[in-house]
């Protein structure tokens, strides 16, 4: 029993980041209903700028839970424009183009923000100085970390803030009416281009604390880290219905619940064909997600 | 149909001519779908770049020999080894412009086909004892057994989930091969047989059994991208519905596609089981999807000459760039988001025209 | 009056919570021009995309030819003998004006893989008379361009022809087309009249969408009239000219292009050829 709880919490815990992440490609796909392969490497970007943050201000940040913020609102910042800059340069002159071309130009871009940081910091793994005080909780019987409910915590908050900033603010309701029908959101004069700017900020400064908090976590980060976490968070953002976000929590969670236990019966060597072969069952039985809406595909 | 009632009616045709063009402009912009214009002028005609040379029907035997006269230009072992890559790498390209090229399919993990057939012949030549040319019937069911599973569930779906199974399909692949111990785990399989050495130094036998595998693909590629089923390809990757309306089972014709660029997948990874002689999982990773992926959008998808001349150009650049890895993959992927937005057909596009040729004979002195 | 080939019996399909086409029954006889009009929103290019297979009916059911053809995938329905074009001109653009025509062809030509692998004679047969076919039906719909290449860089008006050609390639027993004036001059108009007086001439039932009622009053024989995905009114021109309904739907309807297009009726009611009409 207590070995079923810890793997509950640690499925949690797993299915927590790759919420962070699941919400921005999520709401991408929502919006301009374009796959952004390049959203795992955002996240990779963001553990980057954390990592550069830390060397650069190592001493004077200290090591408390203070710090830990402080990086990742900084990270965040950063892939959020980089984000932003993401879709100005490579998608939005596509917008109304293939979507074969939209895809490869979304494969591009992965690859150069994988390869731009391999030129940059090198191709070698980096080590995160910042091991967050080790303590332990014990909770019915299951070890938990303190950085782990730190962590956990700090990405519930941002879900929060998500889904308060997408159903109460103006940029929210613009943001649902062009996932709807983007022709009218223009002719009724929303400003289309901003709002779509505005969600590639959002989604992509998400990946960063998600990147962040895997880069504090595990201690290390490599410019291909952004890769299988990419597919995960699709494997989710579809096994909750893609385009809806408490969809994409949901599915993070189930993911990281099977995942957590089919390491603990099967192998942490098989976990990501699971998850890749469950993303494949799950498209075959019902590709619309759990919470996803049957619609009607109309000519 | 009589052909009696055939008459024409455009007498009056040139007449109007000015206004139409008018008014045509204004309906095809508002004919888009989604937000945007449908392709504003992608693919100009592909008049500008080597007309004469890309059309002549001298190409593709002028540099078919040109492959296989190689070895009595230059046979030093590291240039047969370096084509013998180049060659495989010219049959993935052309596999996997089946599917993107001529689909408008993505297939992030073509990958995944070339190591089942890697695997497939290497393990019944090197566990089994069969020569490598009896494994290939059984690579190929192999192949379109693969393509069946990945194909079946996802090809019903919108086109971009298919991108990303494809991506997730490719991993399961190559961890599934690092994984289990029949595979040879990370250590993969060696010793891998050749087809024979014909009484010839081994490596440039391999290489001619390579040559004229691969010219003899390129070829068929080509032929079946131009026959009844590659007008249903392209018919579905221009506009699915218009094709169903013709009656075109969409989703079998997208099957065909997928399959046939299994089987060439399947086929190429004999070749590089042959070749290598050992092979273990990181030869199969998402890096080589990606640059057989690049190969055929560089080159220009559709297009048989592109395809090759962008395979070509991918496997032998690093030869010249040696070392600077990264720079490369990093200007690679810049590249493919340059080349969408200012040139999706690629350096050497598909003809967007046909023959003329053919259709005057046939049509006598109608025009 | 000859054979029923079409029988759509209270079909209904729905969106969300509209009902776009909401118990709607016609039928089309073999060989017959038939008209099908109604305000905007009536639901007639609904139920074209009901009758093809591209919506599957919530209700009722679709019978072409004595078959059940309800909800069958639009490939199928189309090799059953039904080719249509569509509103917005979806015609396969990189793709050279022959090849589009080849496509209606695509179900009729037999080749396997291996034929076209091989270049065998049965490959080079097949593609020499498809491309003789091609060229018949690009003169039957009149169409005076460069034939080899991309159609994209054909005139509006001249992708259209290509369209109705691609659909009679098919060798369909019925054609529907959905709003084929649309954006065409004066001149183009009287050419697609013609045209759409020779399909009928080949046997082929005809089905039309369209706003035109200078168009609609002289080429069909019979006209329904839509109104809230059902029919209000069938019957010869003539008759749904002084047709109390009809006049009411479009005059009823809060939508003022609605009331254009009954005093549009009302103008031509007279016998006359076909008027240019720009909404």
């Amino acid at each position: 029993m207590d070995h079923f709880i810890q793997l509950v919490f640690s499925g949690l815990f797993v299915g927590s980041f790759y919420a962070l992440v699941a919400l921005g490609y999520s709401m991408v796909y929502g919006i301009i209903k374009l796959l952004n392969f390049a959203h795992g490497d955002l996240y990779m970007v963001g553990a980057f700028a954390g990592f550069t943050v830390l060397s650069v201000g190592a001493g004077a940040l200290g090591g408390g839970l203070l710090a830990l913020i402080a990086i990742m609102l900084v990270a965040m910042a950063a892939t959020g424009g980089l984000g932003v800059l993401l879709e100005r340069v490579a998608y939005r002159p596509l917008r109304g183009a293939p979507r074969l071309s939209v895809l490869i130009t979304a494969v591009g871009a992965s690859f150069a923000l994988e390869y731009g940081i391999a030129v940059a910091f090198g191709p070698n793994p980096e080590v995160y100085q910042m091991g967050v005080s080790g303590g332990t909780l014990n909770v019915l019987g299951a070890r938990l970390t303190y950085a782990q409910l730190a962590m956990t915590a700090i990405a519930v908050v941002l879900m929060i803030a998500l889904d308060t900033l997408v159903r109460r603010t103006r940029t929210g309701r613009a943001m649902r009416a062009i996932s709807q029908d983007p022709k009218a959101c223009l002719l009724m004069g929303v400003n289309v281009d901003r709002v779509i700017s505005r969600t590639f900020f959002l989604g992509s400064a998400l990946a960063g604390a998600a990147g962040v908090m895997a880069g504090v976590y595990y201690g290390k980060i490599d410019f291909l880290m952004g890769f299988v976490i990419g597919l995960k968070a699709f494997t989710a953002a579809v096994i909750g219905g893609i385009g809806n976000l408490r969809g994409a929590v949901l599915g993070a969670v189930v993911l990281g619940l099977l995942e957590s236990f089919s390491v603990a019966y099967i192998g942490s060597e098989w976990r990501d064909v699971f998850a890749f072969g469950f993303l494949i069952l799950f498209l075959t039985v019902r590709p619309t997600g759990l919470l996803g809406e049957r619609v009607t595909e109309r000519v | 149909m009589n052909d009696e009632s055939t008459l024409r009616a455009g007498e009056e045709a040139s007449a109007y001519a000015g206004a139409v063009e008018e008014r045509g402009r204004v309906n095809v912009a508002l004919a888009g779908r989604g937000v945007g214009t449908p392709k504003p002028n992608r693919r100009p005609s592909a008049g500008r770049t080597l007309p004469g040379v890309l059309a002549s029907r001298w190409l593709g035997p002028g540099v078919a020999l040109a492959a296989l006269a190689l070895p009595y230009l230059n046979s030093s072992t590291y240039v047969i080894r370096i084509a013998v890559d180049a060659l495989i790498f010219v049959m993935l390209a052309v596999g996997l412009n089946i599917v993107v090229g001529y689909c408008g399919l993505l297939d992030l993990g073509y990958a995944a086909f070339f190591a089942i057939g890697a695997y497939t012949s290497g393990l019944l030549s090197t566990r089994y004892g069969w020569p490598l040319i009896a494994t290939i019937p059984v690579v190929v069911a192999a192949a379109v057994a693969g393509g069946l599973l990945i194909g079946g569930p996802t090809l019903r779906l919108r086109s971009d989930y298919l991108a990303i199974v494809t991506l997730g399909f490719g991993e399961i692949i190559r961890i599934t091969a690092n994984n289990l111990d029949f595979t040879g785990g990370p250590d993969g399989l060696y010793g891998i047989p050749g087809f024979g050495d014909f009484g010839l130094r081994s490596d440039i036998a391999l290489y001619w059994v390579t040559a004229v595998v691969v010219c003899l693909a390129v070829l068929f590629a080509g032929r079946l991208g131009r026959g009844r089923l590659g007008r249903a390809w392209r018919f579905v990757r221009e506009d699915e519905d218009a094709a169903e309306a013709m009656g075109i089972h969409t989703y079998r014709v997208k099957f065909a596609a997928y399959i046939a660029g299994a089987v060439f997948g399947g086929l190429a990874g004999v070749l590089f089981a042959a070749h290598q002689t050992a092979i273990s999982p990181p030869s199969f990773n998402f890096l080589w999807s990606a640059l057989i992926l690049m190969a055929v959008v560089l080159g220009g998808m559709g297009s048989t000459p592109g395809v090759v001349a962008g395979a070509l150009a991918i496997s032998l650049l690093p030869e010249l760039l040696r070392g600077a890895e990264n720079w490369r993959y990093l200007i690679f992927g810049l590249l493919l988001i340059v080349a969408m937005i200012f040139r999706p057909q690629g350096l050497l596009p598909a003809r967007a025209g046909e023959a003329r040729r053919r259709g005057r004979r046939v049509r006598g002195g109608a025009s | 009056m000859s054979e029923v080939l079409l029988d759509v019996r209270d079909m209904a399909v729905q969106f969300g919570g509209v009902r776009a086409v909401d118990g709607l029954t016609f039928r089309v006889h073999e060989g017959e021009v038939l008209s099908v009009i109604g305000p905007n929103g009536a639901g007639k290019t609904s139920a074209f995309n009901c009758i093809t297979g591209f919506y599957k009916p919530s209700g009722g059911t679709v019978t072409f030819g004595g078959a059940r053809i309800t909800g069958r995938r639009p490939a199928v329905i189309a090799a059953s003998g039904i080719a249509r074009t569509f509103q917005n001109l979806r015609l396969f653009g990189d793709l050279t004006v022959l090849d589009n025509v080849r496509a209606g062809m695509h179900v009729r030509i037999r080749q396997n893989f291996l034929d076209a692998m091989l270049h065998t004679p049965r490959y080079r047969r097949g593609e020499d008379a498809a491309t003789a076919e091609a060229h018949r039906w690009l003169d039957f719909v009149g169409l005076d361009h460069d034939r080899t290449a991309p159609i994209r860089n054909l005139p509006y008006g001249e992708q259209r022809r290509v369209e109705i050609a691609r659909a009679l390639a098919r060798e369909p027993r019925m054609l529907l087309l959905d709003e084929p004036a649309a954006g065409l001059n004066h001149g183009e108009k009287a050419q697609l009249l013609a045209l759409m007086r020779r399909i009928a001439g080949l046997g082929i039932a005809v089905v039309l969408i369209e706003h035109d009622m200078g168009l609609v009053m002289e080429v069909s024989e019979r006209i329904v009239v839509l109104s809230h995905g059902k029919e209000i009114a069938d019957g010869t021109p003539a008759a749904i000219r002084s047709d109390p309904a009809v006049i009411e739907a479009y005059l009823g309807a809060e939508d003022e292009e609605a009331h254009a297009e009954a005093e549009r009726i009302a103008a031509e009611a007279g016998p006359g050829g076909t008027t240019e009409v720009e909404s």
